[in-house]
């Protein structure tokens, strides 16, 4: 038996009132485990298991999947996510990438970060599209694959450069840019880079053609690295509010 | 393991959703050891239900013909429609008898992590029948789960048009619980959703 602070990634139906319940636990990285009777009306605690709830859980060790055996909420911010489309889907999107991101061995920081996200689109404090894409990016660099937007990606030799090449790492020089690599505004460049740093002032500077080009950056950098695409980004609504 | 068509049985048995391999071995010699049960009457209606049901031409629930039940009763009231993720849940919402209006099925609810947007719905087919002014009122009656939010949240903004009110059904307390084990976000529902009780 163990206890955690947990945020709920997904939910898959199981039986007849069941659901398998993936949660990114703050000290037990990723966790599967079945949560017995919540898809009845009365279930006490199906609500704090719903996807981007933050819960303090109680789990039993199982043989296959770990069953939970209690859950009270630490932050509920499925509502106010829900009641913007946008916000909605721009959250699924990152719970997906950290599904994809993370397994049992899973550090703080992903859930921090992702926590941290969830939190940030429940009280609309960015719009969701810039919420994601920083997302998207800081969590990449802490599994390992940071981009770079300012130096050369293979020669490390300062800036500014304007090439963008996925597979070798962010923006490159044009001595180390192949043929055809695509070139970026330079408002675009110091838009990615304030995502991924989080500088939140110049990022809202931002106009709607840079921000669709650098969410087209990240997503091509997304993809390559998990190796193929989340189904969730071509349904996120970007639709300015 | 078992021989031949006794293992066949079990095998489709057990493909059937909610039938694990216990339970397809329990029916399985259910049919072979009871001498009075007479399986032809549900190879019949396996073969029927398959040949002769369709979804409804109009809402999309469960029909025999082109239009399901409720589409061809003249006594439903055209002017409400009730929009709901399942078939099953016209039935369950049918149990209540307090709905006299017609229903659309949308057949899920969007989930983009499964891959299901608006389009993979019958949104469009929604719009369509709204585009006839004789509707005044779309009950949005999706699950009251993230999923089923999110698609009402969807339908709100998009069906919002003059004349036409829009409703969802309220959540809160279940009938028959006790406050204490309410968790508090359907408890806070139940808030948003009090009522003025008429004197």
């Amino acid at each position: 038996m163990y206890r955690d602070d947990v945020v709920v990634l997904r939910t898959h139906k199981l039986g007849e009132a069941d659901r398998i319940v993936t949660m990114l636990s703050r000290q037990h990285g990723k966790i599967r485990a079945v949560a017995k009777g919540v898809r009845r009306t009365a279930s006490r605690f199906g609500a704090r298991l719903e996807p981007f709830m933050v819960a303090d859980v109680q789990c039993y060790i199982g043989r296959s999947l770990d069953i939970v055996q209690q859950a009270e909420s630490i932050g509920a911010y499925g509502a106010d996510i829900v009641d913007d489309y946008g916000r909605y889907t721009a959250a699924t999107a990152m719970v997906e990438a950290a599904d994809r991101l993370t397994d049992h061995e899973a550090g703080l920081q992903h859930y921090l970060l992702l926590v941290g996200a969830l939190r940030s689109l429940a009280r609309a404090e960015h719009a969701p599209g810039l919420t994601l894409d920083s997302y998207l990016l800081r969590a990449l660099a802490i599994a390992g694959w940071a981009p770079s937007f300012s130096a050369c990606a293979v020669t490390g030799v300062s800036g500014p450069h304007s090439h963008f090449v996925a597979q070798l790492g962010g923006i490159v020089s044009d001595a180390a840019a192949p043929p055809g690599a695509p070139r970026l505004d330079p408002d675009v460049i110091e838009l990615l880079g304030a995502l991924l740093s989080g500088n939140w002032t110049t990022a809202e500077a931002s106009d709607e053609r840079e921000r669709a080009q650098a969410s087209g950056v990240v997503a091509a950098y997304t993809q390559y690295h998990l190796e193929r695409a989340l189904r969730s980004l071509e349904h996120v609504d970007r639709t300015p509010a | 393991m078992y021989e031949g068509i006794v293992q066949e049985l079990i095998d489709e048995l057990g493909r059937l959703p909610g039938v694990g391999p216990k339970s397809a071995q329990r029916i399985a010699f259910h049919i072979v050891q009871t001498a009075s049960y007479d399986p032809t009457r549900l190879s019949e209606v396996l073969a029927e239900v398959r040949d002769k049901v369709h979804f409804c031409a109009r809402c999309g629930n469960i029909a025999e013909q082109e239009l399901c039940v409720i589409c061809r009763d003249p006594r439903r009231d055209p002017a409400t429609i009730c929009v709901v993720e399942e078939a099953k849940d016209v039935a369950a919402i049918e149990r209540t008898r307090e709905f006299r209006g017609l229903y659309h099925v949308l057949g899920g609810a969007i989930s983009p992590i499964d891959g299901i947007g608006p389009d993979d719905l019958r949104i469009a087919q929604l719009v369509r029948r709204l585009a006839d002014a004789s509707v005044t009122e779309v009950i949005v009656a999706t699950d009251p789960n993230l999923e089923g939010e999110a698609t009402a949240t969807y339908l709100t903004r998009l069906l919002v048009q003059p004349g036409l009110r829009v409703t969802r059904l309220a959540s809160g307390l279940p009938v028959g619980g006790d406050l204490e084990y309410a968790d508090e976000v359907t408890l806070g529902r139940a808030f948003e959703g009090r009522r003025v009780v008429d004197a």
